[in-house]
């Protein structure tokens, strides 16, 4: 397996950890979706995989990449998993690049000063990925500033330095959600296209359960920090068993389709309230006495797994 | 481009007639009139020869028409005669501005340096060392300079007997003025820099750096210290502009004959024409030094040359 966490619990001062026994795993050349709402813990897991977490934040469990456990790794070894084995793509494209550098300074420092390649080589890897990512007259665009392109073309730069340096493992951090609708499915095609070439694991995490299921082959949803249904996209978006999936589903209105839309009551729960039961419970319209007293053991169900007490245990599907 | 260099001069250049005339109005306005002094004894205050003076030194002309003859001669090069030591303006200041521009440099290299390195220090290690930079930089400003110069006087000229304990001549000589006159920019400096390079490392494109795996050091080097750069020179050059017209109290204390103790003694002395330079060339200095550091500042934010 390329990505798998185990028991990750990550706690950083609140009422509750941010993170509660998370177990996912990504294989290679899967494309894996996480789901969730602000607030859910969705970036945190992204982030313990580059162990970019807050100061004061205390992880328990394992974060392993390739079979090695993240969270232990010495410094040398955690620059060379960030160099060359890991890649992060972000939500904001324009402040993930230096202001006051050039596109190809952003594209080649990778290479130049964590791989230790020469700058000749560098420079041409760079125009190579500039022209894979669609990106016309990349010479030109080498010796641009950050502010004189768009912010379509800075995903796309963005997608381009993180496949700098061949990694195995992309993580898509709502690597499309401030982009406009034509330069969102722009940039969809092209990380599916160069995820599909290279046999990318990728882990795409977003705050839209439709894209996500149309985009990835298996999803995970999050609500406050513990996973509460994963199973493939397909059976998902089909036959969500968890009711906060349900929920999600049913936020969205459809086109010719006249069911009511039913946003879900209450608000996501914040890192101060903590909960005895289900964390759903509170927001729950089927919540039962059991909810709100015990935390509900995950069931599997068809495909995957969800944590709800409603659920009965299934017999796995032949 | 052109266009911009001709409205920046243009712009200089008003800037300078107009402190000229606050200058030159400030100077007609204080009170004491230059006659009293120019006419020697008291033995010599007779109405027909204070006239004639008067009409020698064009002083019963109206305000303006005495500005513009004064314009008119700066313009050209010529500040008028001292009333006091009776030379030309200009030979006072040629003789004396070296010393001065000598002691500023000095002392910005000084504060750059220290005050730079200190706040990058502050920035990165923070904590303690962040805690004692704070509190040793706030000390060395807030110690007055006349007492800063007798303390390294007394220690490094007297006691130890490092450094000469007054006049100019040479970087030897200028070493303690310099640094009485660094200790006190050395806070401001140092509390920008920290102040710049923290919320520069805030910034999402420095996490984005650190987990492409660049080492501390580097991020520190290529993201963070280069995207403080712009307010650091801001201030330094800010700091070092200020310094020129600041430097009369470290000048006296270690005797040196600069542009700060002529000043002084031309106030002193109602030598208006010698005050008049002296205030013009300091304005001037500290135009030109700002004026650098804009023009700088494209340089370290292509984002600014865009704008412009």
């Amino acid at each position: 397996m390329l990505l798998e966490i185990r028991n990750l619990t990550i706690e950083a001062g609140g009422n509750r950890p941010i993170l509660r026994d998370v177990a996912l795993s990504v294989a290679r050349g899967e494309v894996v979706g996480l789901v969730g709402e602000s607030g859910s813990g969705k970036s945190t897991i992204a982030r313990a995989v580059l162990r970019l977490l807050p100061q004061n934040a205390a992880a328990r469990g394992q974060v392993l990449v390739e079979g090695q456990d993240v969270l232990s790794l010495d410094d040398g070894g955690l620059r060379s998993l960030r160099a060359a084995t890991v890649s992060m793509i972000y939500q904001d494209p324009r402040s993930s690049l230096n202001p006051v550098r050039r596109i190809g300074d952003f594209l080649t420092e990778r290479m130049v000063h964590t791989l230790g390649r020469g700058r000749k080589e560098a420079r041409g890897r760079a125009l190579e990925l500039l022209a894979a990512v669609g990106m016309r007259d990349p010479e030109l665009r080498m010796r641009q500033y950050p502010h004189e392109l768009s912010g379509g073309m800075l995903q796309r730069v963005v997608i381009a330095a993180a496949l700098a340096a061949d990694p195995a493992l992309l993580l898509a951090d709502e690597a499309t959600s401030a982009l406009d609708v034509t330069t969102q499915a722009e940039t969809l095609a092209l990380l599916r296209g160069v995820q599909a070439e290279r046999e990318l694991g990728m882990l795409f995490i977003t705050h839209d359960l439709h894209l996500a299921a149309a985009y990835c082959d298996r999803i995970y949803v999050l609500y406050a920090g513990t996973v509460v249904e994963s199973r493939p996209a397909s059976a998902l978006f089909a036959d969500p068993r968890h009711p906060y999936t349900a929920g999600l589903l049913a936020c969205t209105p459809e086109l010719g389709d006249p069911r009511p839309i039913k946003p879900i009551p209450g608000r996501p729960p914040s890192l101060d309230d903590a909960f005895a039961g289900c964390p759903f419970a509170p927001r729950c319209a089927h919540a039962v006495a059991a909810c709100a007293s015990s935390p509900p053991p995950s069931v599997a169900v068809e495909g995957g797994s969800a944590a709800c007490h409603l659920i009965k245990e299934e017999a796995p599907a032949c | 481009m052109v266009t911009r260099v001709a409205r920046k001069v243009a712009g200089l250049v008003a800037t300078l007639l107009a402190t000229s005339f606050v200058i030159f109005g400030a100077a007609y306005a204080a009170p004491g009139d230059p006659v009293t002094f120019l006419a020697g004894g008291k033995e010599n205050l007779t109405p027909e020869y204070l006239a004639a003076i008067r009409a020698q030194y064009h002083l019963d002309d109206p305000f303006l028409v005495q500005y513009l003859r004064w314009l008119g001669d700066a313009v050209t090069g010529d500040l008028g005669r001292s009333l006091k030591y009776n030379d030309q303006v200009g030979d006072l200041l040629t003789a004396r501005v070296p010393t001065t521009l000598g002691l500023v440099a000095y002392a910005a290299v000084l504060f750059v340096v220290f005050g730079v390195a200190l706040g990058v220090l502050a920035a990165v290690r923070g904590g303690r060392t962040d805690a004692a930079v704070v509190a040793g930089t706030t000390f060395a400003t807030s110690v007055p300079p006349f007492v800063a110069a007798t303390a390294l006087i007394s220690l490094f000229g007297v006691q130890l007997g490092w450094f000469p304990v007054g006049g100019g001549g040479s970087l030897w000589h200028l070493t303690l003025p310099a640094i009485t006159l660094a200790l006190g920019a050395l806070a401001i400096i140092s509390r920008v820099t920290r102040q710049a390079m923290v919320e520069q490392r805030e910034l999402d494109h420095v996490t984005v750096a650190r987990a492409s795996g660049l080492s501390e050091r580097l991020i520190v080097v290529r993201h963070v210290f280069r995207g403080a750069l712009g307010p650091i020179v801001t201030m330094c050059g800010l700091v070092t502009a200020g310094l020129l017209a600041g430097t009369v109290t470290v000048e006296s204390a270690f005797q040196l004959s600069g542009v700060g103790t002529l000043l002084v003694g031309a106030i002193n002395t109602h030598d208006f024409p010698v005050t008049q330079a002296v205030l013009l060339l300091m304005v001037t200095a500290y135009i030109a030094v700002t004026t650098l550091v804009e023009l700088v500042q494209p340089l370290i934010d292509p984002r600014a040359r865009s704008r412009s």
